[in-house]
């Protein structure tokens, strides 16, 4: 007998990957969530909007600085205890507020600085020619701050996918948790999971070839 | 013609512009010389509100303003009557010469797209640069860039440019082709408020010369007069440091 079971890993792949959708579509959502909140939050720490911006400090503070794990447990066990609406919120959907939340105060920091790394000088220069802010928001500095800050957000999307996989422990059946359902079954452990590493693994490298892709089409305009 | 009559700025306790009274008619083409930090971008800046004056009124086209009360939509239409240039070009990184060109005349003028992109050929033309039309500013020498951006600021047509210190930042082998296109401008007769240290181009170039010191107009008057009887003891100190003894303009 070899050390692995090598026809029970080719036979998991499919069975795993039938949940590939539900492990995306939770990365996906909560990505795009996270971008809408991180971007209002990087506004108001640009602008120093009043009140808003102590806001949004002790909101990152509190997100960057707790465990995603302790997070996704108080949203789904905690919180609902004291708040009556929350009752029937299901796994899959505290997950996703908890990967927006705790994703968004990172990202909010990367986008306020991409921002504020515009040169200057150019917002200037549209300024003088007569554009109005928004003008000069949507034509000069955001395609530029997306160019600074696409890689880093890319490197996030990377962690959130990774973290879907907590949500096993709010009792949501994804990659993670389908893998340990078939690894019980089957008393085969060290199979399983090396499957899911690798599966897991297949996306990020797949992700990290179209990052390249990306970032090399933003740099288009500045190479010498 | 523009007029600007006892301009003021402050930052915080120090006072850099006192007071300054200037007139420019159309088609002149006025330098601005003195030393250091004695308010001469200060000035240029506070014509384009990209800094706020603290008072003054400022004649310009239809525009009558008083500077500390302007509304945003006069500031903006200052900002469209005057074009500015920067002495670190500022070029749109994200766009090639020729949308750098264009951009104000899609964004601000709002021309159709194939009606700007015409017009800035024809500037890139004048430029000698059009060849370049589509580089990123990146690939372009400190020469090439600056002259994109005196480009971008023909194509807003304004009724004056603005240049502030538009050769400080260049290498030496790129100034001369920077300050020919200027003399182009000139002897087209565009009307063209310069700053700048190159007191040979302020002699050749210039219809009037204007001394500033300590946040003043000191002395002004045609180039012939200015460089060669200065009246003032201040001109005279200023201009005996930056003229060669050698070599009298």
């Amino acid at each position: 007998m070899s050390i692995l079971d090598l026809d029970y890993m080719v036979g998991l792949v499919p069975i795993l990957l039938s949940y590939l959708p539900l492990t995306l579509g939770m990365a996906l959502a909560g990505m795009a969530l996270a971008l809408v909140l991180a971007c209002g939050l990087a506004v108001i720490r640009v602008l120093k909007i009043p009140v808003l911006n102590g806001l949004t400090l002790w909101f990152i503070s509190f997100f960057r600085g707790t465990p995603l794990l302790v997070q996704l447990f108080l949203f789904y066990y905690g919180l609902p205890q004291v708040l009556s609406f929350l009752t029937t919120i299901d796994g899959i959907t505290a997950t996703i507020m908890g990967l927006t939340l705790h994703f968004s105060a990172y990202m909010a920091e990367s986008i306020r600085a991409a921002i504020v790394g515009v040169d200057r000088s150019q917002t200037e220069a549209a300024l003088s020619i007569g554009m109005t802010n928004g003008q000069l928001m949507r034509r000069i500095v955001l395609p530029q701050a997306t160019r600074i800050a696409v890689p880093t957000l890319m490197n996030y999307f990377i962690d959130m996918i990774k973290a879907t996989s907590l949500a096993f422990t709010l009792g949501v059946t994804e990659l993670m948790g389908a893998t340990q359902k078939e690894a019980a079954g089957s008393f085969l452990y060290f199979e399983a999971f090396i499957t899911v590493a690798l599966i897991y693994w297949a996306i990020v490298e797949a992700l990290a070839w179209l990052q390249r892709r990306l970032e090399s089409r933003l740099n288009e305009a500045y190479r010498r | 013609m523009i007029k600007l009559e006892r301009l003021t700025k402050r930052f915080g306790d120090t006072t850099v512009l006192d007071g300054i009274d200037l007139e420019i008619q159309q088609g002149e083409i006025i330098v601005v010389i003195g030393p250091s930090g004695t308010g001469k971008s200060t000035l240029l800046r506070c014509l384009n509100f990209l800094e706020q004056p603290d008072g003054g009124r400022l004649t310009l086209g239809p525009l009558n303003l008083d500077l500390t009360q302007a509304s945003k939509s006069e500031i903006l239409a200052a900002r469209r009557h005057t074009a500015f240039v920067f002495q670190n070009y500022a070029l749109f990184a994200n766009k090639t010469a020729l949308e750098n060109i264009a951009e104000g005349l899609i964004v601000v003028n709002r021309w159709p797209r194939a009606k700007a992109h015409q017009r800035a050929r024809e500037i890139l033309e004048r430029i000698g640069m059009s060849d370049k039309a589509n580089a990123y500013p990146a690939s372009l020498s400190g020469g090439q860039q600056q002259r994109v951006g005196i480009g971008r600021a023909m194509a807003a047509q304004a009724e004056v440019i603005l240049f502030d210190e538009p050769t400080s930042s260049l290498d030496p082998e790129w100034v001369d082709e920077v300050l020919a296109l200027m003399k182009q401008l000139a002897r087209e007769r565009q009307t063209m408020l310069v700053v700048t240290h190159e007191m040979a181009f302020a002699r050749d170039v210039a219809d009037r010369v204007v001394f500033m010191e300590g946040g003043r107009i000191v002395e002004q008057g045609p180039p012939s007069e200015l460089f060669h009887a200065p009246q003032d003891p201040r001109t005279r100190d200023f201009l005996r440091k930056v003229l060669p003894a050698a070599e009298p303009l």
